[in-house]
């Protein structure tokens, strides 16, 4: 990754302001964005690194660790609540057979909360691998389910 | 070869437009994806090109593509815009949305598009600021400051250097139409962007879009892509926005920008004089700047001559949650809300009972059917103790748990809080508590008052030892008052400053839910 950074840099400048377009980029290029990378990408942008562990640990798109194969973001916001979020939430743990904000123990399959994905009168949403879906109710689920199996 | 519209927005890629798409295209169709039209309990939407104009047909699945083609098919909706959802509105922002392909230049400019900035260009630049005065325009992104005022601060800011940075970061629930602008039409805020550029003289803008909107952040980097020729030497660049529902404060949003954690400043100084990287800066809504090319392009006569008292021009209204036709609505302020929520929307997709409207996203109050004579306009919702906000309706029917709604307020807030200032981001995680205490008092078996409060040190309402609470509902819930007071006035932002909103209006309008005594039924109901 230290070779990524440095491209990405030299591709992008390395001003302060390029600190979070760089961890997008690291995180879409591996998945998350290593501890051991503090320390690069402060050297990098000539910050400390308590100053880069603070942004990334700021923003809770940031991911420390690897995530599931597959990301299922549900969203828990008061409009996809109206259209019975919180109950879905309950079922797709359950059957996904993951916490909320947590990643199975196999790696397969993190179930991550969102806070709206402005698709608020066809809810409950979700973005599955980035697809969006809607009006998730079981049978949706399960196909959800079947989907992030493979 | 028949022409056929069908959206990529991203609302109706999620009901399956894009199935949609791929099966016209291997019928033989020409096939335009345009952006949204707005109402959602007809998408996904095709419409055919016809000597009739366009006939749409909604919702439809892969498998009906012949029944549309001979145009037999049961859902055969005739001219999309003479639908009452459609013939009542009033498009000065959305006019394109849902009808051009929204990166085709020709199709901008052969609807009306670029007329604002090349009169805007003929102006002077206080000549511009002064049209967007007259317009009455007020910031669509919540707090409904005069745009025009804002601008004349920027332009009479002595720099070289000053920017424009669109606040795209829309994190209400149960608002869309920023995301709906920048899929739909994006030249339009470009445009809106390239005009507040000549008004106050900035080189460069930032449209902060949230991570959240990746089909906005596409669309839109491709928009600026294809029409810098024409803004230039105005330049413009997205910026995405990392999952913090706080990067949509001003302020907060530009130390995001610079590459901070997203924390809000103290005021002043004012962004305006002292905005991203401390030069003075614009920073608007989508709306609001979506707004301008209309302004100049029809004059700030034809804008202000629709709305409502202090409130002038259109608002992009979005019913959303559960309401049987959600979806935008622009329309002139003063509309009503139980007009918005019980003609517009039909009520609940349920089809149970409205209980409760909240208006304003997450820092809005909540309404029970009650004030639904409120018609839609800052002062009057202020005056309600509530906002329009972003004017995001989200419903709900009768089966909501209203101190469960109160309780994910205080619990969205300490989730949200940028960590600055302690009303905010302690007095949230107390609020959470204490609504855990009143709803398991209210679910627990009823004890009277003198048992709850026994010991013969009676109880406090604050203490180091849990067992010396008083947690019966009475007491927590004069702590709950107390707390919201001093979130309300201690805040640094509207963060902390208006969550007591919907968790006061909860407690307030639904006390039954709070486990005290359902308030008197009003006679006229
Ligand atoms: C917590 C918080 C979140 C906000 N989120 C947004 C937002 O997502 N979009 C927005 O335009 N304004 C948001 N605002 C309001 C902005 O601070 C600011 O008023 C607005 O960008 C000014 O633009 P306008 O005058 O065009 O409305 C938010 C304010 C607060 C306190």
């Amino acid at each position: 990754m230290e070779e990524f950074i440095g491209a990405w840099l030299s591709a992008n400048g390395a001003a302060r302001d390029r600190l979070l377009p760089l961890l997008h980029a690291i995180q879409e290029e591996a998945g998350y964005i290593d501890d051991a990378l503090v320390p690069v990408i402060a050297k990098a942008l000539n910050l400390s690194r308590a100053d880069v562990h603070g942004v990334i640990t700021f923003y809770h798109d940031f991911r420390r660790r690897a995530p599931g194969r597959h990301v299922v973001k549900l969203c828990r916001a008061e409009s996809c609540q109206a259209r019975g979020a919180a109950a879905l939430e309950v079922q797709a743990q359950d059957r996904l057979g993951v916490a909320m904000g947590e990643t199975r123990a196999d790696g397969q399959v993190a179930l991550e909360p969102v806070y709206c994905l402005g698709l608020c009168a066809i809810g409950p949403n979700a973005l599955v691998d980035g697809r969006p879906v809607a009006r998730i109710d079981g049978a949706v689920l399960e196909q959800i389910a079947v989907e992030v199996a493979a | 070869m028949t022409r056929v519209f069908i959206s990529r927005d991203m609302a109706s890629a999620a009901l399956g437009a894009d199935d949609v798409a791929r099966a016209f295209a291997e019928a033989g169709c020409e096939v335009v994806r345009t952006g949204s039209r707005g109402l959602f309990s007809i998408e996904p939407l095709v419409e055919v090109e016809t000597e009739q104009g366009r006939i749409g047909f909604g919702p439809i699945a892969p498998r009906d593509v012949a029944a549309v083609l001979v145009g037999s098919h049961a859902q055969r909706l005739g001219r999309v815009e003479e639908l009452p959802f459609f013939a009542g509105q009033q498009r000065f922002t959305f006019a394109r949305c849902g009808i051009i392909d929204p990166l085709s230049l020709a199709d901008y400019a052969a609807h009306a598009g670029w007329q604002g900035l090349e009169k805007a260009r003929g102006l002077s630049p206080q000549a511009v600021v002064d049209a967007v005065k007259a317009s009455g325009l007020r910031g669509r992104g919540g707090a409904g400051f005069p745009t025009g005022i804002k601008w004349q601060t920027v332009l009479e800011a002595a720099s070289s250097t000053k920017f424009i940075v669109c606040n795209a970061d829309e994190g209400d629930s149960g608002t869309f139409a920023d995301r709906m602008l920048m899929e739909g039409d994006p030249y339009c805020l470009i445009e809106g962007m390239a005009i507040a550029a000549h008004a106050v003289g900035a080189g460069h803008g930032y449209i902060y879009i949230r991570s959240e909107y990746p089909y906005a952040i596409k669309t839109m980097r491709a928009a600026i892509d294809a029409s810098a020729h024409l803004i230039a030497p105005f330049t413009l660049e997205v910026r995405e926005g990392a999952g913090a529902y706080v990067c949509g404060e001003e302020t907060a949003l530009l130390d995001s920008i610079e590459g901070k954690r997203g924390q809000v400043r103290a005021k002043p100084p004012l962004p305006a004089l002292q905005g991203l990287f401390g030069e003075p800066t614009v920073i608007n809504n989508v709306l609001s700047l979506a707004a301008v090319p209309f302004i100049l392009a029809e004059g700030a006569n034809a804008y202000a001559a629709v709305g409502f008292g202090r409130s002038r021009g259109t608002m992009p209204v979005q019913l959303a949650g559960n309401v049987r036709h959600g979806g935008l609505y622009e329309i002139g302020f003063g509309i009503t809300l139980g007009e918005l929520v019980n003609e517009i929307g039909g009520g609940t997709a349920s089809g149970r009972p409205v209980r409760a409207v909240q208006v304003g996203g997450p820092l809005g109050a909540y309404f029970p059917p009650s004030m639904f004579h409120l018609p839609f306009d800052y002062e009057a919702f202020a005056q309600a103790g509530g906002l329009i906000g972003h004017a995001g309706i989200t419903v709900f029917d009768d089966s909501v748990d209203m101190a469960h709604m109160a309780r994910f307020a205080m619990e969205f807030c300490a989730a949200e809080s940028c960590g600055k200032c302690t009303p905010c981001r302690i007095g949230s995680t107390r609020g959470v508590e204490i609504m855990d205490r009143i709803i398991g008092a209210r679910d627990a078996a009823p004890v009277t008052v003198s048992e709850a409060n026994g010991g013969y040190l009676g109880k406090a309402l604050y203490s180091r030892s849990p067992d010396r609470i008083d947690v019966s509902i009475e007491a927590q819930t004069s702590l709950l008052r107390d707390l919201a007071d001093t979130m309300k006035y201690g805040s640094l932002c509207a963060l902390g400053g208006f969550t007591p909103y919907p968790v006061l209006s909860a407690l307030d309008y639904f006390p039954e839910d709070f486990g005290a005594a359902a308030p008197a039924k009003e006679a006229a109901e």
